[in-house]
Order: C-alpha cells, then sequence, then structure tokens
C-alpha cells in the first residue's frame, strides 16, 4: 500500500466550497473537540504505562536474568574459608563469568533501605553474599547446587528465578495491559465519532437531500462530513496529547523515588510516541467517519 | 433522451402508477396533470432516477436506470435540472451559492463561472437578492432561485414540479415566459401542474404535450385543454 500524499494534501487543504455545503454544528463539533481530546490525553498515559512497563520486564527478564546470588551462612571462623571455597566452584563452573564476593560496605548498602545508615555489619552474624554473573547459555543451577551442597556445606543458589518470573510475568501483563488500554480507547473514539457523524448525518438529512438533487456524488457528500469530523478528531487529539506530555512531565523523576511509578514516563526516543496519538485519532476519526456516511447515503438511496 | 416503457411503481402495498410509456424528445415540452395525488411528483421522479420502476424500462440518456450506480445517477442530475415546488434549498446558503451549487458539487470553479452566474441571477430578477437567505426569500423569488439552480448547469431537460404552486398570477406568467424561453433555447421541459390556466396559457405561446395522470395510467388530455 502507498500514501498518496497529493489526495492527503488536497484532503488536508480541502475545498472551500465544499466545506460550506454543510452547516456548521456548533454543539457536535465541541463534543467530538473534547472527546477526541479526552481520549488522546488517556492514551498518553496508557502508552507511558505501556512503555515504562515494557522497559521493567526488559530489565528484570535480561539484566537480572544474567546474575544470580550465593549466600554462605557458616560460624565466623569458617566464613572466609567457605567463601573462597565457592568462589573456587564458580571459577571452574562453566557459564560462569565471574564471580565475587560482595563486601561489608556493599551489604549494609542492601540493608539500609531496613535498617538505617548505621548498621554495624561486623557485629551482626549476617551470611555473606557473593554476585555470580552469567555468560553464553548460563550455569546448570541443579549441577551447581550439588557441587556447592558437597564442597560448601553453607551456600546457598538463589538463580533469581523464584521471585523474578512473577514480577517479569507482572510486568509483561501490565505492558499488555497499556497496549489493550490503547486499542480500547482507539475503539472507543472510534464509536464516540461515528455516532457524532451518524447525529450530524441525520441532522443534515435535508441537506443530503438538495446535494443529490443536484447532482453531488455520495464520495463529494461523505468528504464534506469526513474532512470536518477528521480535522476535529486532529484537532482535539493534538490538544490532548500536549496535555497529556505535559502531565507525564509534571510526574516525579525517577531520581526522586528510583520505583516504577515514578519511572512512568519516556525516555529517548519514546518520546516521538505521543505525537503520533493525534495522527493515529484522526486516521480512526477518518475510516468512522467515512464508514458511518457511506452506510448512511446507501440507506438514503 | 427520457424513455419510459410500460412502467409501474407501487408503494406500500398500492400501485401509484400502471403501463406508463413516454417518451421525452430533445426540444420537447411537456405539461403533465391530473388532480392532487394522482403521481405528478412520483413520474417526475422515475424520470431523473430519484424513483426506480417496480415494473417496465426506465431508460436517461440510453442508460437502463436499474443497471445505473449512485454515482451514474448523479450525473443524470446534472443533466436534468429539477424545479421542486417546495424549492430546497440549503437554508445557511446565500441565494447566489445555492444557485452555484450544482457547479460547486461538480466541482467546478465558481470565479471562473462567477460572470456566467451573475448573469443568469439577472436573468430570472433576483439581482439584488442574491445575498439573502433563502428563507427571506418570497414564494416567487423561491421559484426563480430554484428555476436559475436548475438550469444553471445548463441541463438537457428541465423537470418543473408545481413551479407556480405558490406564486401569484403575473408571477406564474412570468416563471412561464422564463420556461418558455428556454424551450426556445432547445432544452426539453416537462411540467407537472394542476394549473389549467397555465397551461392554456403556455399553449398560446408553444407547442406543448399536455398528459394527464388518470387512474393511475397517463393519457393524453382532451382538446378543451
Amino acid at each position: 500500500m502507498t500514501l498518496d500524499i497529493a489526495k492527503i494534501s488536497d484532503f488536508v487543504m480541502g475545498d472551500a466550497q465544499a466545506d460550506r455545503v454543510v452547516p456548521p454544528t456548533g454543539f457536535t463539533a465541541t463534543l467530538t473537540l473534547f472527546s477526541a481530546a479526552a481520549m488522546a490525553f488517556l492514551a498518553v498515559f496508557a502508552l507511558a504505562l505501556s512503555l515504562a512497563a515494557g522497559r521493567l520486564a526488559d530489565r528484570w527478564g535480561d539484566e537480572l536474568a544474567r546474575t544470580s546470588t550465593i549466600r554462605i551462612s557458616s560460624p565466623d571462623g569458617q566464613m572466609a574459608a567457605q567463601t573462597e571455597a565457592a568462589l573456587r566452584v564458580l571459577q571452574t563452573t562453566k557459564g560462569v563469568a565471574s564471580a565475587r564476593a560482595l563486601d561489608a560496605e556493599e551489604q549494609r548498602a542492601l540493608l539500609e533501605p531496613w535498617f538505617g545508615p548505621d548498621l554495624p555489619v561486623d557485629t551482626l552474624p549476617i551470611p555473606q553474599l557473593i554476585e555470580v554473573v552469567e555468560e553464553g547459555d548460563g550455569y546448570d543451577a541443579q549441577g551447581l547446587r550439588l557441587r556447592l551442597s558437597a564442597e560448601v556445606p553453607g551456600a546457598v543458589l538463589d538463580d533469581h528465578t523464584r521471585w523474578r518470573r512473577p514480577l517479569e510475568r507482572a510486568a509483561n501483563r501490565l505492558r499488555l495491559l497499556g497496549w489493550v488500554s490503547m486499542g480500547l480507547i482507539g475503539a472507543a473514539t472510534a464509536a464516540m465519532i461515528t455516532l457524532a457523524a451518524n447525529a450530524a448525518l441525520a441532522a443534515n438529512a435535508q441537506v443530503i437531500s438538495v446535494l443529490r438533487l443536484v447532482g453531488a456524488r455520495d464520495d463529494y457528500i461523505a468528504n464534506a462530513f469526513v474532512r470536518r469530523f477528521t480535522l476535529r478528531a486532529l484537532t482535539g487529539a493534538a490538544i490532548g496529547a500536549v496535555a497529556g506530555v505535559i502531565g507525564v512531565l509534571l510526574l516525579p523523576s525517577a531520581e526522586a523515588g528510583g520505583g516504577f511509578l515514578t519511572g512512568l514516563g519516556f525516555q529517548g526516543w519514546h518520546w516521538i510516541w505521543p505525537f503520533f496519538i493525534p495522527v493515529l485519532a484522526a486516521g480512526v476519526a477518518f475510516a468512522a467517519t467515512r464508514g458511518a456516511a457511506l452506510r448512511t447515503l446507501r440507506e438514503m438511496q | 433522451m427520457i424513455e419510459l416503457d410500460n412502467v409501474a411503481y407501487s408503494y406500500g402495498g398500492g400501485e401509484l402508477l400502471s403501463e406508463i410509456s413516454l417518451k421525452l424528445a430533445p426540444g420537447s415540452f411537456h405539461f403533465l396533470t391530473g388532480p392532487s395525488g394522482a403521481g405528478k411528483t412520483t413520474l417526475l421522479k422515475l424520470c431523473y432516477g430519484a424513483l426506480m420502476p417496480t415494473a417496465g424500462d426506465v431508460r436517461l440518456f440510453d442508460a437502463d436506470v436499474r443497471g445505473m450506480e449512485r454515482d451514474d445517477i448523479a450525473m443524470v442530475r446534472r443533466r436534468v435540472g429539477v424545479v421542486h415546488q417546495d424549492c430546497q434549498f440549503l437554508d445557511h446558503l446565500s441565494v447566489s451559492d445555492n444557485i452555484a451549487l450544482p457547479l460547486m458539487v461538480s466541482g467546478q470553479d465558481l470565479l471562473r463561472e462567477d460572470a456566467n452566474l451573475k448573469e443568469l441571477i439577472g436573468w430570472v430578477g433576483l439581482k439584488s437578492r442574491s445575498d439573502a437567505l433563502p428563507p427571506e426569500l418570497s414564494g416567487g423569488e423561491r421559484q426563480r432561485a430554484a428555476l436559475a439552480r436548475a438550469i444553471i448547469m445548463s441541463p438537457d431537460v428541465i423537470l418543473a414540479d408545481e413551479p407556480t404552486g405558490n406564486v401569484d398570477w403575473e408571477m406564474s406568467q412570468r416563471l412561464l415566459r422564463l420556461l418558455i424561453e428556454l424551450n426556445r433555447m432547445g432544452k426539453t421541459i416537462m411540467i407537472a401542474t394542476h394549473d389549467l390556466a397555465l397551461i392554456r396559457a403556455a399553449k398560446a405561446h408553444v407547442q406543448a404535450r399536455v398528459l394527464r395522470i388518470s387512474n393511475r395510467r397517463l393519457q393524453l388530455a382532451g382538446a378543451d385543454l
């Protein structure tokens, strides 16, 4: 399918003569404008939600999937020896890119959100953590567990699967929910514009009858309505999308809290997406009005 | 040009017209008469494709109306000027724009046609009323504006449905003179009317065939007309 730029340009520029044949309808014009603006505003947030959930799912799916943790619990005197033993096992394990024991500072940082900044890690019986980074297809978790249980009795392997999978699944569902919301918003926009177009066509039955009497083709009559509704939807959606983008910009930044909600927004080139919403709304309005107009004209034969 | 062969038209279970055969030759002048409700308007509508016959054949400019798409019928309407009794204007457009409506819908450049439009508005005597809105016009002015709109595309055929129904005698004579003048220019005219005085007045100036609808059938009117 190719876009006929000349046709699109003619449609946008319009025909001043044709535009005048349908009387201006102030009330439906305002309603269409408002509906398109409200829907575009909601669409911006649905899009932001979907993209943010996508980023989250990707991060949980990719980055966390490449790391795992070994926790070593043992009496004080054996902690260093067991840590060394575990690192030796990991060095000879296929699929492990690197492994390192977290130092006291890093372990304190991990506990800080729960116990505060002055936690005396040295005096508490805290397990030693080893961060394992995978490579290639990863390691054989079952085999590694067996080796660790034989050589480092106090070591427990946590490959994050237990908590990562549900979170990843939740993020993917959230992303899907965002896209479903976008679809529903589009469908609702189409439904509202169809209703408004039908109302306008019914209110202008006499106009249509006169236009037919003087030799107007269906395309000419339909275009007079289609162009009007498409431009209203485009204008309304542009206003709504700009308002939505401003709303997203006004959300607290990710640095302030670091949570998912504060990351709700657009990043990098994703900022371009909201600007497609008015074009999409115009496309939906074009299709909905044209369908309604041609159907009505067929029925009015 | 326009030909009806053994046409019938039914609506709501009842037959309104039956065994109608009619041929409108180029340059001919016809009156269609009969009592109110006899089917004059229905017959006119069959002549420009606004209604489809339930039986028989209607040929518009050598094409069978049943085989026509809606766009084909739109093209026929550009060759047939129609004047309705209620005129049918777009009330939000000026008289001048209403008259120019057939030009607009056929995509013609109004600026290029401006001189012709002004000449036509002057010919029907509406020069001083061209910027008025249709509801501001009198009955006679409305009929003249409707006539101007019907002929602006220089159609081959003009069909007028009770064009003098809402005007006084003087105005009806003025409209009749305009229609006779158009006939002399070669246009085919058919006027549906129950105004026998108008028909008698016309026959003094033009050779017209008078057809009467009676009992759903079309017949030539008697010598009394």
